[in-house]
């Protein structure tokens, strides 16, 4: 009763009060941490600097921005085209292994320098330069999306969700059984593939162990995602897909070409999949086959939808808040609680329970997510602003 | 026939069968160019398959569909609505997670180019090509009455709104028929003589030839200048409103034989 309530009759204008403000919001955030990691926190004392590698330890906040990178890919099949996506995970496996071969010794017989910075000693291999490699990741799970999504993006969406589950574990169990691909080592197996090269950014370079740049780099990222995505969606390309996932009977009766239209989704959110895949990547320094599990699938779909589907803030929102709570919050919180109240709980081990509840009260009681789509024409048509100012502060009043 | 003039959709035996079901028996139907027609029949009478067949959605078992001296059966949908061939619904379907303004501009995909790259990076002719559908939109919002609206979801909007939107959307294809699928559906009686007044309007403005599926008698006799009457698959009558409402099959059709069983 609650949902079908908030579903039908929540106002169309909520939450989301312009993109400028969460733009903003975005590089202070990114900025604070930067300059806290960078130059402050070294100077600190000891227990605010626990405080901070507790609670936001900058690794889990640069992998924060990866899930951001690979939420908001998935956002452009599931959020704008209504396609569902369960194999999500294979784009990130495909787009991190382009980065292993491509700037690491992994390929030994090789010898390609291309703008890379390889590591003294280990100049064989495949060393190219990162923004090529970013460039080649985003082509090649695109490729990918493509032999993917040309066939069953013909079926209708429930055997689509089957198949790309079923691509989302064949692509990491090849990466897992690649060592031996008729007598050539493609994948290196279960080792995976480490040493990848530091990145150089015009003569800069950004050491193994640079987590603060390494964090501004992948924000760096996760700001071009959220600026594509939120470009596209204001677009021709944007409102077909949006259109296609409202009504695809109407959206094919007003010109709209289903086929085409869906698989440019699907092709350019796998693109998410491969940036986000190259810049996990390079955080690691490596890309190991058994971490793209069908749960990471599982859990950027969650990402999107208590996000809010289809609405790029919100995404960022529901990606950080979740990936937070994946990699420290719960273990932050379960640690509080047992030492306040002395129990011995393991609270990351009911980190499943925990998000089958969250996403069942989600469903219950928020079912448009945590910011709701909800775009404000206004804030495109810049000789518009006034009108702007007074949406705003309508939506101030309607958001609760 | 009663209609001179080139037809602009010429249906020719047109045949549905649903397995063994004939749901339209080798009807043929034209829409001269520059014209209002209806299509009536009781429930049933395979109206909205026929409609369906036009406008792409099903492959007729036979016959063949001429639009524009082009024969489209088989065309793919989208083509079919790009090419100038645009619908409404009966129980409408619009994008209710949108504006007004983009519903109308859904329905411009396909005369627009911009591609990805040009949408991201917003060139100078991406920026144009937005700013003209979006002056486009806008008009025809005017013209249907619902301006003021542009920037309403369309799932907030009243019902009346709700159905001049669909009518704005599908004239944002540039059509040369419009197809309008039982249009006064839930309207009071003043609603659907605005109605017959904006059908005449959209006649003489644009030229756009208008193709009626429609239950109420009074908008079917005032609009038209042809009436086609389906009944169980078949064509059963056509003439001018006045020919059809003396036509002893049509009142037959209606009423049932010999009026032992009146209805409504």
């Amino acid at each position: 009763m609650a949902n079908t309530a908030t579903a039908s009759t929540a106002p169309a204008h909520t939450a989301v009060s312009g993109n400028r403000k969460w733009a903003i919001g975005f590089i202070s955030a990114v900025a604070f941490f930067f300059i806290l990691n960078k130059f402050l926190l070294p100077q600190a004392t000891t227990p605010v600097q626990q405080f901070f590698n507790n609670w936001f330890s900058l690794t889990s906040m640069a992998e924060i921005m990866i899930w951001i990178v690979m939420a908001l890919g998935l956002n452009i099949i599931v959020g704008y085209a209504g396609l569902l996506d369960l194999g999500y995970v294979a784009f990130w496996a495909l787009g991190g292994y382009v980065a292993g071969w491509l700037m690491s010794p992994f390929f030994s017989s090789l010898q390609l320098n291309f703008f890379g910075n390889a590591r003294p000693g280990f100049e064989f291999g495949i060393h190219f330069h990162v923004f090529l490699v970013l460039i080649l990741g985003g082509v090649f799970t695109a490729i990918w999306g493509v032999i993917i999504g040309g066939p069953t993006l013909r079926l209708k969406s429930d055997y689509l969700a089957l198949v790309t589950l079923g691509f989302g574990e064949i692509i990491p169990q090849f990466m897992l059984n690649g060592a031996d691909i008729a007598g050539h080592n493609v994948t290196n197996g279960a080792q995976g593939i480490g040493g990848l090269d530091d990145v150089n950014l015009f003569g800069y370079v950004i050491g193994t162990f640079a987590l603060p740049e390494k964090f501004l780099m992948v924000s760096l990222l996760a700001g071009a995602m959220i600026f594509f995505s939120i470009r596209l969606r204001d677009g021709r390309l944007g409102r077909a897909w949006l259109a296609i996932r409202e009504d695809e009977l109407a959206a094919s009766m007003m010109g709209v070409p289903l086929w085409r239209t869906k698989f440019s989704s699907y092709a350019i959110g796998a693109v998410g999949g491969g940036i986000g895949g190259v810049g996990f990547a390079i955080l690691v320094g490596g890309v190991y086959a058994d971490r793209f599990n069908f749960v990471i699938s599982i859990i950027i779909l969650a990402m999107v939808v208590m996000g809010g589907m289809g609405n790029v803030w919100g995404v960022v929102v529901g990606a950080t808040t979740l990936a937070w709570i994946n990699s420290i919050g719960l273990v932050q919180v379960g640690d509080l609680v047992n030492n306040t109240f002395g129990t011995k709980i393991n609270f990351p081990s009911y980190q499943f329970l925990l998000f089958g509840l969250l996403l069942v009260l989600m469903m219950l009681f928020r079912r448009e997510g945590f910011i709701p789509e909800a775009r404000i024409r206004m804030v495109m048509n810049e000789d518009k602003i006034g009108d702007e100012e007074k949406v705003s502060d309508e939506t101030k009043i309607a958001s609760n | 026939m009663s209609l001179d003039g080139r037809a602009v959709l010429d249906a020719q035996d047109i045949r549905v069968e649903f397995g063994g079901l004939v749901a339209v028996d080798d009807v043929s139907f034209t829409i001269p160019e520059g014209s209002i027609v209806s299509l009536i029949g009781p429930n049933g009478a395979g109206k909205t398959t026929f409609f369906n067949v036009l406008t792409g959605l099903y492959q007729p078992t036979s016959g063949a569909v001429i639009f524009d001296n082009v024969e489209i059966t088989g065309d793919p949908v989208h083509d079919i609505a790009s090419g100038g061939l645009a619908r409404t619904f009966q129980n409408i379907r619009l994008f209710g997670l949108m504006t007004a303004q983009e519903n109308v501009m859904v329905a411009m995909h396909s005369k627009m180019n911009a591609g990805v790259f040009a949408t991201i990076f917003r060139t100078k002719k991406q920026r144009a090509e937005e700013a003209e559908a979006r002056r486009f939109a806008q008009e025809l919002l005017d013209y249907v009455g619902i301006g003021e609206v542009t920037n309403e979801y369309a799932r907030n909007l009243s019902y009346g709104d709700q159905r001049r939107l669909e009518v704005a959307r599908a004239l944002a294809l540039r059509p040369k028929v419009l197809l309008l699928d039982e249009p006064t559906a839930g309207m009071n009686p003043n609603e659907s003589a605005a109605f017959v007044q904006f059908v005449r309007k959209l006649k003489a403005d644009k030229g756009i030839s208008i193709l009626l599926i429609e239950h109420d008698m009074s908008v079917v006799m005032q609009v038209s200048e042809r009436i086609t009457v389906l009944d169980q698959g078949q064509k059963i009558a056509e003439g001018s409103p006045a020919e059809i409402k003396s036509n002893p099959r049509v009142i037959e059709a209606y009423l049932g034989k010999s009026g032992s069983e009146a209805s409504k």
